[in-house]
């Protein structure tokens, strides 16, 4: 039989039951849209994150003690801090460098007359906020006397100023950080959310020897943070930092290093790859409802051959090959299957868009998981209308003739 | 032997010959003879009432004769092709281009039109759409039901849907017309019309038409009646010249 007319005919026994039809094309359409809505929205997903480092600076590096995210907390802990002085010399011997901040960051309780924050105080340099690309809403930066002199200054991200202040002028007044009084100099523009879900506005930034000397009493440096200039590869300044830092440290030439230099690249990897995993992880339980649709379909069209007995045996006494049955049945829950995948291609896709304005996520359309999920819902519809499809062309046809 | 497909033979042969057709069910002590060593044949234009109570070996027959069914032993021979002797499909290719099918159920297909019914067994035979869709109109204008093309079966009385029925038996222009019980569903007025109807295309086209009934009113409409009983042929009234 010709192709075209065994889809007319798959066509016409499906319109004969439009209710079961649908009912039965639920499963399909639930699976699909669920796994096209889970992918559209991890893709989105890890766009922003790999879009919200990338406005940090893709040229950042990050030069810590320690081995960094390889090995457990221990090995950083046990490795000797910087010092200023380290930074100084990054700043001096490495070529191709727009900005050096050295950085060390501790908690510390706010307090603005009644009113209180919890919140994180980094004591850097006025670099840092160039590496950053963060302004000023309003007041002014550190000047370099009052950084080499450690002068109790500060400026104020969004959040905490809103704690302290609500919606008055902050700059000008005075506040304690712990039991130190700073005056506020400046508050920094609003940043949102980082991709690493943490308040970039909830920050008290001050001078580097301020902090040292004042709240920890030592001269260690955490961190150092580095941008390269436009054009000048990370790679190679990462190099050159690495070089440098193992002569600085006297590390032998077989030992591994005892910091870590990372780029933005490897944390963008680093969490682009955490979404993947957990895009792949949803999209895979997604695909289990897909299987159970399969099984929907399998059931309906073993009742379908069952109800459908001596249609079948009639098309065999006129003259249909048992394997004109086959493809008809196996014809027909191809199309019931593939027409779920279609509706929940676009279900999943309308769900994928709403979902993506709701929680602030691109919205990415990937053409390759559409026709694969469109593939694997006819699949589902062969698997599983295989058997039912089998059954109804091994029918005897007196048999068949005969049921009531 | 040939394609069956292709097989066109001499009318001086007889369209049907059983050569010792025995059917056995089961095995061994409890094994049942349903036919045992019938010889018969029916030429071409004949039309045949098959006649017996149940369980007499008549349905068999009818499923060997329609090549649903294969003979465990002697030969059936149709237009000179031993049908015991083809595979499965090659009988079914033999009924999609020599056979006709009447059910006393009409098993029409349901929620589809008469029109399409009608086309079912030349989809099967790959005629092309508009071609098909001319032959089911003309077949279906020749049991008057021209101006019931698209209706479904739900929409036609019994006596239109066995029309209908044999307008999808016919447009293929059989060699045979096989009719299981054909006015078993309908009341005697409907019969009648249905019986007339089939004594006029054996007739008129010289359709052979073999038809299995226990009614003898409708047996009557045939010229020659064959009776079953216990899986032998009994009673061969005959006007021709016989087995």
């Amino acid at each position: 039989m010709m192709f075209w007319e065994t889809y007319l005919l798959a066509q016409r026994a499906i319109r004969r039951n439009v209710l079961r039809s649908s009912l039965t094309v639920l499963g399909i359409v639930i699976g699909v849209a669920a796994v096209i809505a889970m992918v559209t929205l991890g893709s989105g997903a890890t766009a922003k994150v790999t879009g919200d480092i990338s406005k940090l600076g893709s040229n950042m590096l990050h030069v810590r003690p320690g081995q960094g995210m390889r090995g457990p907390g221990g090995a950083r802990a046990s490795a000797a801090p910087f010092k200023v002085e380290d930074a100084d010399a990054i700043e001096h011997t490495v070529a191709g460098l727009m900005a050096v901040a050295p950085t060390v960051t501790v908690a510390r309780q706010a307090i603005s007359g009644s009113a209180n924050w919890s919140t994180s105080v980094t004591g850097t340099t006025p670099a840092f906020l160039d590496i950053k690309g963060w302004q000023l809403e309003e007041g002014r930066s550190f000047t370099p006397g009052e950084v080499r002199s450690g002068k109790a200054v500060c400026l104020l991200g969004q959040t905490v100023k809103k704690q302290l202040f609500e919606n008055d002028a902050a700059t000008g007044t005075a506040i304690r950080l712990g039991k130190i009084a700073f005056k506020v100099i400046g508050t920094l523009k609003e940043k949102g959310q980082s991709s690493f879900g943490t308040d970039q506005d909830d920050i008290v930034i001050i001078p580097l020897r301020t902090l040292q000397r004042r709240m920890k009493g030592n001269t260690d440096v955490s961190a150092i943070m580095v941008s390269a200039d436009d054009g000048v590869s990370t790679e190679t300044v990462k190099a050159d930092i690495e070089r440098l830092m193992r002569e600085r440290r006297g590390i032998k030439p077989n030992a591994e290093d005892d910091f870590n230099v990372r780029d933005m690249k490897e944390i963008i990897d680093t969490l682009t790859g955490t979404t993947k995993v957990l895009t792949a992880l949803l999209a895979s339980v997604a695909g289990v409802s897909l299987l159970v649709g399969g099984i929907g379909i399998m059931n309906i069209m073993m009742v379908s051959v069952t109800e459908r007995t001596r249609e079948i045996g009639t098309r065999l006494a006129i003259g249909a090959l048992a394997r004109d049955v086959l493809m008809q049945f196996l014809v027909e829950s191809v199309v019931l299957s593939s027409f779920g995948g279609v509706i929940g291609i676009v279900f999943g896709l309308s769900a994928a868009g709403i979902g993506a304005n709701l929680i602030g996520v691109p919205f990415i359309f990937k053409p390759g998981i559409v026709a694969c999920a469109f593939l694997f819902s006819g699949a589902v519809g062969v698997v599983f209308g295989y058997f039912p499809a089998r059954r109804a062309a091994r029918l005897d046809p007196i048999v068949a003739l005969r049921y009531e | 032997m040939g394609d069956p497909m292709h097989a066109k033979c001499p009318v001086t042969r007889n369209l049907i010959e059983f050569q010792g057709v025995t059917k056995r069910y089961g095995k061994g002590q409890a094994a049942i003879r349903a036919l045992d060593g019938i010889d018969f044949s029916i030429s071409q234009g004949e039309f045949v009432a098959v006649m017996g109570p149940s369980g007499s070996g008549k349905s068999t027959c009818m499923n060997i004769l329609g090549c649903l069914d294969t003979p465990s032993s002697g030969t059936y021979l149709f237009d000179g092709v031993a049908v015991g002797s083809l595979s499965q499909d090659q009988r079914a290719i033999l009924r999609r281009h020599c056979l006709g099918f009447i059910f006393q159920g009409f098993n029409l297909l349901s929620r589809t039109s008469a029109l399409e019914n009608v086309e079912l067994p030349l989809i099967y035979r790959k005629v092309p759409v508009r071609e098909r869709r001319r032959m089911a109109h003309k077949a279906l204008a020749a049991v008057g039901l021209e101006n019931w093309c698209h209706h479904t079966p739900g929409e036609l009385s019994g006596g239109q849907q066995q029309r209908v029925a044999i307008a999808r038996a016919i447009v293929s222009e059989p060699r045979l017309l096989l009719a299981d019980e054909p006015t078993g569903n309908l009341d005697t007025v409907r019969s009648r019309e249905i019986m007339e109807m089939l004594a006029g295309f054996n007739r008129d086209q010289g359709l052979t038409i073999v038809m299995v009934t226990h009614e003898t009113e409708m047996a009557a409409y045939a010229a020659r009646r064959i009776h079953f009983l216990d899986g032998h042929l009994v009673d061969n009234t005959q006007e021709t010249e016989g087995a």
